[in-house]
């Protein structure tokens, strides 16, 4: 429980984070109440939608209420997936007054025991660090091949875990190699005539837990006609942090990229996943206050792109394209499309395949429940969001569906292997469904990355 | 604060899921679209039955706690601000459709029912329930009912009032009676039907409602008109209906709305026209193509520049999302927007557009108007900053002028939102004080120790308006 000072430093810290003619700019109309899942999920409770969300916002600064743990609830329970932002005829940047509201409960630093260590393991040391994503991945490949994942797993050691992190470990990609995730390309050609030269933003968890995908959107790019550096010296993109309260870390580690990439003198910055793009895109707003990198943020922001635009943009999807006979789905990123209003793109690519039935799901584009660390720290909720996700899913008789953002990609893992269908359904990341269908089409045996 | 006895009773009855007093919950409950008033309840229920809200009111009744009840609180009236306190009874668990009738076409529905789903239920039958609210994909039925919404169909099909043709009502004393019914014929008595659609919850709670629909219409064409300035496009919308023919759908958008709307949902509409009108037919093919003929020379003999038919039916559909979103959308531009309803018989729409435009001129505010012109119900909405003490003084006078121009040209204060605590102090221009009167004498007789929404529609007492 808060005690009253505590209260008094938060309200205090609303009052000094929040920015209130953005909450001016809130009418009140409601239209962004359907939109919003927690809202749907909760019973239609006014206190978990976008609407009531910021009317709390206001109601602290203000001093008509205290910030009450039911007050912090509310915005704790906000999944951040901006579906409210596209309803919003007014164009309410929930978003930012998101992470406005976080920033100020957790600047104070309230939290539970648990909650505040895995955030500490989480932002502090870990995804600021890249060499030590690397060892902590290199951890979870040894436990996966030393056959102490198989122990584990029968000893029943996992039950001491909440369930969707139980679940999640079963569900983790076969990790690659210390050696392989150290040893990462830095420059590739393009392996038809060169249209663009583009930089890529690896990502922390994309460049480790991940990595056949950056290496199945290297190659892509390579196809389309890029020619693609990779800086070295690129970091996380920070949005774990901004999105939950902790924005200066944030804002060091837009400084290291808007650095790193500046080097690169590109024509595109492009991203795989939809929860960093949305966030690099904002680089600006987030370095607003600052006039030595104000400038150069926007130059970085303007030049962010993900992968599904960028391969349209570049026609790929006239080039031949073929699978398997199957029906497909696709979960829409909230970010992508919340964020980066990347909408049809991945549709259009999608159904350019040969073969490939696409199979639109009904409400697509409400959050998976992923959400960041969501699914770990909002496990009820963020479960009960996938439960209905899966019967959506389940509807369309698809045997893949299609995400565009690691988080979405394990939640949706997640899913099926909760329902038990493993053997009947899989997710995959855009990039690898789309290197496989082109390899398919144009008999290439699927090879190595081709370094420069 | 509610005394703990009550509270307590509050529980027994809905258990203690559907009962809260959280500051959270009381702050999310404390406000609706009128986003100027504000007001914190003292407890938030949802009752799972009509003998669950009967028994809630009688408590009420006996503790003399006022109850508001609130569907997705989108009404502009602040119709359910709780402004004296109270419990706000929401229908969270009161949301299904009960029967669709295809034999007498009527829909049975709880309060709860989105409007978008009455909608698209009577549509899976090729029935159809015309009125479409703007905040019709998030408004409930029930709500509807107590402000008597309008929507953009008004002009052909009338409003929510002419669809509903049974109640079940729980009176302020807990009595549970049901009026109307499914019959296209009914003079037992008074129309009590007619009497509680619009009350704004001030005489009783719905608790279930018959709705009346019709065949859907088979085809739908939709055009846009574009002027060089506002009045031709007024003077339009006149010869329409002067030569006998009455579109579902006839908007007017000035020049500042059509502005931000398309900024906001990025349709294609023409930004350097003046003033727009947003025409839509239905009904049988022969005759839709023949009014969009026929509608289509009046607009050009009435000095429209530009006018074209929507192709394709998502064509059509985006142009009439577009409008929808005009309120929001203006709300872009300053912090906060005053939205109002004057109406006036549509005979007399260009000088009503006329004078509303020197009336912001004289005040230098920034009106902007958008409405359905077809009906006289126009919307002038002022952009503005609630925290310009000086301007909304302005503001508030500029509308009563307005409020005033309307009534002198045999118009109304309020088409379609309701009077709400807004629209209180200008009630007795509209009806006089013998109308207020003779309300408040209903008022007093249904529910006498003024339970049931209080502050709203009229004042408590009478109060001579000297100014």
């Amino acid at each position: 429980m808060m005690d009253t000072k505590e209260k008094e430093r938060i309200q205090q810290a609303f009052r000094e984070k929040i920015d209130y003619d953005e909450i001016m700019n809130c009418t009140r109309c409601g239209f962004c109440l359907p939109s919003c899942p927690t809202y749907v999920e909760t019973g239609h409770d006014e206190v978990h939608s976008p609407r009531g969300r910021i009317a709390l916002m206001k109601g602290v600064v203000d001093g008509d209420i205290e910030p009450s743990e039911e007050v912090k609830r509310s915005i704790d329970l906000c999944l951040g997936c901006r579906a409210c932002e596209t309803a919003c005829p007014s164009g309410v940047k929930f978003g930012r007054l998101l992470e406005q509201a976080r920033d100020a409960i957790y600047q104070s630093n309230n939290q539970s025991l648990p909650v505040k260590l895995l955030r500490g393991v989480f932002f502090e040391n870990l995804f600021p660090y890249q060499n030590r994503m690397i060892g902590l991945t290199g951890l979870l490949g040894v436990y996966q091949r030393s056959g102490m994942q198989k122990l584990a797993q029968k000893t029943g050691v996992m039950n001491l875990f909440p369930e969707s992190m139980r679940t999640m470990e079963k569900v983790l990609p076969q990790v690659p190699k210390r050696k392989e995730m150290k040893n990462r390309p830095r420059h590739l050609r393009p392996l038809s005539e060169q249209k663009k030269k583009v930089a890529f933003f690896s990502g922390c968890l994309m460049d480790t837990i991940f990595m056949g995908t950056n290496d199945a959107t290297t190659k892509l790019l390579q196809y389309a006609g890029c020619e693609i550096v990779v800086p070295e010296k690129q970091a996380c993109c920070g949005a774990l942090h901004g999105h939950s309260g902790e924005v200066n870390q944030a804002k060091e580690m837009a400084k290291r990229n808007i650095e790193a990439f500046e080097e690169a003198e590109v024509d595109y910055i492009i991203t795989n996943a939809g929860g960093c793009g949305a966030f690099l895109v904002e680089y600006d707003h987030l370095l607003k206050d600052d006039p030595e990198w104000k400038e150069r943020a926007d130059t970085f922001a303007k030049k962010i792109k993900d992968i599904t635009s960028v391969l349209v943009e570049l026609e790929f999807h006239k080039l031949p394209l073929e699978l398997p006979v199957q029906i497909v789905t696709y979960q829409d990123s909230c970010h992508l499309k919340n964020g980066q209003k990347t909408f049809m793109e991945p549709r259009t690519l999608l159904q350019s395949i040969d073969n490939v039935d696409y199979v639109e799901m009904k409400d697509a584009s409400r959050c998976c429940g992923s959400a960041g660390i969501y699914n770990i720290v909002q496990s009820e909720m963020s479960m009960q969001i996938l439960d209905y996700k899966m019967e959506q899913a389940q509807k369309t008789k698809a045997k893949t569906i299609v995400t565009a953002n690691p988080g979405c990609l394990l939640q949706m893992k997640l899913g099926i292997e909760r329902e038990g269908l493993s053997d009947q359904m899989d997710a995959v990341h855009i990039v690898d469904y789309l290197l496989e269908a082109y390899e398919k089409a144009n008999g290439i045996v699927a090879s190595e990355p081709v370094h420069a | 604060m509610l005394k703990q006895e009550v509270k307590d009773r509050f529980i027994s009855i809905v258990g203690e899921e559907n009962f809260v007093d959280n500051n959270a919950s009381l702050l999310a409950y404390s406000y609706d679209s009128a986003t100027q008033y504000q007001a914190i309840p003292d407890g938030v229920v949802a009752p799972r039955n009509n003998h669950e809200v009967a028994e809630i009111v009688r408590v009420c009744n006996e503790h003399k706690v006022p109850i508001v009840p609130r569907g997705s609180g989108t009404n502009l009236c602040a119709g359910t601000t709780p402004v004296e306190g109270g419990i706000v009874l929401i229908f969270k668990h009161m949301n299904q459709i009960l029967e669709i009738d295809e034999e007498n076409l009527t829909m049975t529905v709880q309060p709860g029912v989105y409007t978008k789903d009455v909608n698209e239920a009577a549509k899976s039958v090729g029935l159809f329930y015309p009125p479409d609210p703007g905040s019709q994909h998030i408004s409930q039925i029930g709500g509807n009912i107590s402000e008597n919404s309008g929507g953009l169909r008004g002009l052909k099909y009338g409003v929510t009032r002419d669809y509903v043709i049974g109640l079940e009502i729980v009176l302020p004393n807990g009595e549970i009676i049901r009026t109307g019914g499914k019959l296209a014929k009914d003079v037992a008595g008074y129309d009590l039907t007619r009497l509680y659609v619009g009350a704004e919850g001030t005489l009783g709670m719905i608790t279930e409602a018959t709705l009346k629909l019709i065949p859907q219409p088979e085809t739908k064409k939709t055009m846009l008109a574009l002027y060089h300035d506002l009045e031709a496009a007024a003077e339009t919308v006149s010869a329409i209906i002067a030569n006998r023919i009455i579109p579902v759908t006839l908007e007017f958008l000035d020049q500042s709305t059509v502005k931000v709307v398309e900024d906001y949902a990025k349709v294609g509409l023409p930004t350097e026209a003046k003033a727009i009108l947003l025409i839509e037919q239905d009904g049988a093919p022969e005759v839709v193509e023949r009014d969009i003929e026929k509608i289509t020379a009046l607009c050009r003999e009435n000095k429209a520049f530009d006018v074209s038919v929507a192709q394709t039916a998502e064509e059509a559909e985006q142009l009439t999302s577009a409008r929808r979103t005009a309120l929001s959308a203006l709300s872009r531009l300053k912090p906060t927007t005053i939205l109002e309803d004057a109406t006036v018989p549509r005979s007399e729409i260009a000088n009503m557009v006329k004078a509303i435009n020197e009336i912001a001129a004289k005040y230098d505010l920034n009106i902007c108007t958008f409405g359905h012109a077809g009906d006289g119900n126009l919307h002038p909405t002022c952009l503005t900053d609630a925290r310009n003490k000086e301007e909304i003084e302005l503001v508030e006078q500029a509308f009563e002028e307005i409020f005033a121009k309307a009534v002198q040209l045999g118009g109304t204060i309020t088409g379609e939102h309701g009077v709400g605590m807004m629209k209180l102090p200008y009630l007795h221009m509209k009806v006089g004080e013998a109308g207020v009167e003779a309300m408040r004498n209903i008022k007093m007789a249904l529910d006498p120790n003024y339970i049931m929404n209080p502050g709203k529609v009229f004042a408590r007492e009478r109060v001579v308006v000297n100014k």
